[in-house]
């Protein structure tokens, strides 16, 4: 890596459009993360965080802007590719394949690095998966498939993690866990993309927040100055 | 006994037919109605390839193996993939891989022309078994373990190996295949191209038990086939295994005890009876696709 590139921010998005026919969800959209941070992007339901999530990772093709990823160009590059290059979203609703064994789904998550040390990694972290690794991933609890859908990116060591509602339909305490994990994944040097609608407690752990409108931002700046900030309180972090 | 063992070599062979049909729809949730043309073009392939080129069957089926993987991989990219993202892709799929047959169907007529080909006379070997006082050829023999073998070969790649778990990602959710970094497209093409081969070395048998081919075989055996998935329950490998032998064995048992014309009858007849016990079929137990 030259001099330039490790000043510059490792996710740049600029002037992001995603849209699904007529329909914009995301209407030039701008944020970028330094490397080793934890940015988070809140709003409310269909505020367009996931589609700027999937557009990032390659799964949905913009429709204008640029994405850089340490320093490339990725807007064009596959979903797959991307994984590949250290890039890993864990989706929204966990899509843990159910039918396959807790180990089988790891060894997914490997499938470009074939990392079986990575794999014995996220068993030490977790050990409930590691106890159960031959049992069909559906017969985990929510909390616990959501520690395996983590466990999943982090064997392909992802030098950036994008978690779309990784709190969603989980138990206070679980979340706690959830979060616990969040923080840990950070502090090992992984830059981190947070989307969450649970927006205070994902500002409460981010460095710097964004909060999304009807697929614009609205509001951007750091976690704790958004946090204090009246008008965002009032708007969009209610009840 | 006779009867038993023929209806086992003839079963074998629908059934490994059978497999790479329910592969692709396990994986897919395609259904490749080309694979039957598959089927019969692999049969001229092999006859072309003993006559002309002068091989003894045994060589000709490894090549025919890969003629079918390539010929998979054409019905991908040809049938399959420019469409996977209409809405009705489900049903576009299913159109395209007919036409995609008409036109594999018709460089048949065109090189061949319609009549019955045949393996030249001294093509098989001679070698006889006698089983439990049935007669067996070496020819009968080899169809069924290569058959088995191949089927086993397909089970262990699904259930073991990086590629078919691939499948299974794939078969289950799609976009968590994609999220994971898998290369949908490329598994997609290789699990085209495995189906193919499997109906290939099918066709190549097929015709070697009947020493013949026509090219109309293929549509003989598509109604069997489907019937045979569906028997076993859709997408089921093992389904596919049991299905195949079964119908082998029904069909055979009809002719000898009932009549040759009731072949049909008895045979998609058990078809509807096994679908009022079992809705599901055989091992289609789980609501989940599965490969």
């Amino acid at each position: 890596m030259t001099e330039s590139h490790a000043t510059e921010p490792i996710l740049k998005v600029e002037n992001l459009v995603v849209s699904y026919g007529r329909v914009e969800a995301v209407r030039g959209v701008s944020f970028q993360a330094a490397s080793g941070s934890l940015i988070t992007l809140v709003g409310a339901n269909g505020a367009g965080k996931s589609s700027i999530i999937n557009a990032v990772s390659g799964i949905v093709r913009p429709k204008a802007g640029t994405i850089t990823f340490e320093g490339r160009d990725i807007t064009k590059t596959s979903a797959h590719a991307l994984v590949g290059e250290g890039l890993v979203q864990v989706p929204e609703g966990r899509q843990i394949l159910g039918t396959l064994t807790i180990h089988e789904n790891l060894q997914l998550g490997g499938w470009h690095t074939n990392d079986t040390a990575a794999i014995r990694e996220v068993y030490e972290r977790f050990p409930v998966l590691a106890e159960r690794r031959d049992l069909p991933a559906g017969a985990l609890s929510g909390g616990e498939q959501q520690m395996l859908a983590i466990g999943r990116a982090l064997v392909a060591r992802p030098r950036l993690i994008l978690l779309d509602e990784p709190s969603m339909g989980l138990a206070p305490k679980i979340v706690d866990e959830v979060f616990r994990v969040i923080e840990e994944i950070r502090a090992s040097g992984t830059t981190v993309v947070l989307i969450e609608q649970n927006a205070r407690r994902a500002l409460r752990a981010a460095d710097h927040g964004y909060v999304l409108a009807s697929g614009e931002i609205a509001h951007e700046g750091p976690a704790a100055d958004l946090l204090a900030d009246e008008r965002v309180v009032q708007a969009y972090l209610g009840v | 006994m006779q009867q038993l063992l023929n209806g086992l070599f003839t079963g074998s062979i629908y059934a490994l037919f059978a497999i790479g049909f329910t592969l692709v729809f396990g994986v897919l949730d395609r259904l490749n109605l080309a694979h039957p043309a598959v089927f019969a073009v692999s049969a001229f392939v092999g006859i072309e390839l003993v006559e002309v080129a002068g091989l003894s069957i045994w060589y000709t089926l490894p090549i025919v193996f890969v003629v079918g993987g390539l010929l998979g991989i054409i019905i991908e990219r040809v049938a399959f993939r420019p469409l996977k993202n209409r809405p009705d892709a489900h049903f576009a799929g299913l159109i395209s891989s007919i036409a995609l047959a008409g036109m594999f169907i018709a460089l048949l007529q065109w090189r061949y022309g319609p009549n019955t080909r045949r393996f030249p006379a001294d093509s098989f070997p001679s070698t006889t078994f006698t089983v439990f006082g049935a007669q067996v050829t070496l020819l009968q023999v080899a169809i069924l373990v290569i058959s088995v073998a191949l089927m086993v070969a397909l089970t262990l790649l699904v259930a073991k190996s990086r590629l078919g778990r691939g499948m299974r990602a794939i078969a289950e959710n799609p976009t968590a295949a994609r999220v994971l970094g898998i290369n949908v497209d490329r598994v997609t093409m290789t699990t085209f191209a495995i189906s193919s081969a499997l109906g290939a070395v099918a066709g190549a048998l097929f015709a070697m038990n009947v020493n013949s081919a026509q090219l109309g075989m293929g549509t003989a055996i598509e109604l069997k086939g489907l019937a045979v998935i569906i028997v076993g329950g859709m997408g089921s490998l093992p389904g596919a295994l049991v299905g195949g032998l079964l119908l082998g064995l029904a069909e055979v048992f009809a002719v000898a005890n009932i009549g040759s014309s009731w072949r049909d009858m008895v045979a998609f007849g058990l078809l509807f009876l096994i679908l009022l016990v079992r809705p599901q079929g055989l091992f289609g137990a789980r609501k989940v696709r599965e490969v």
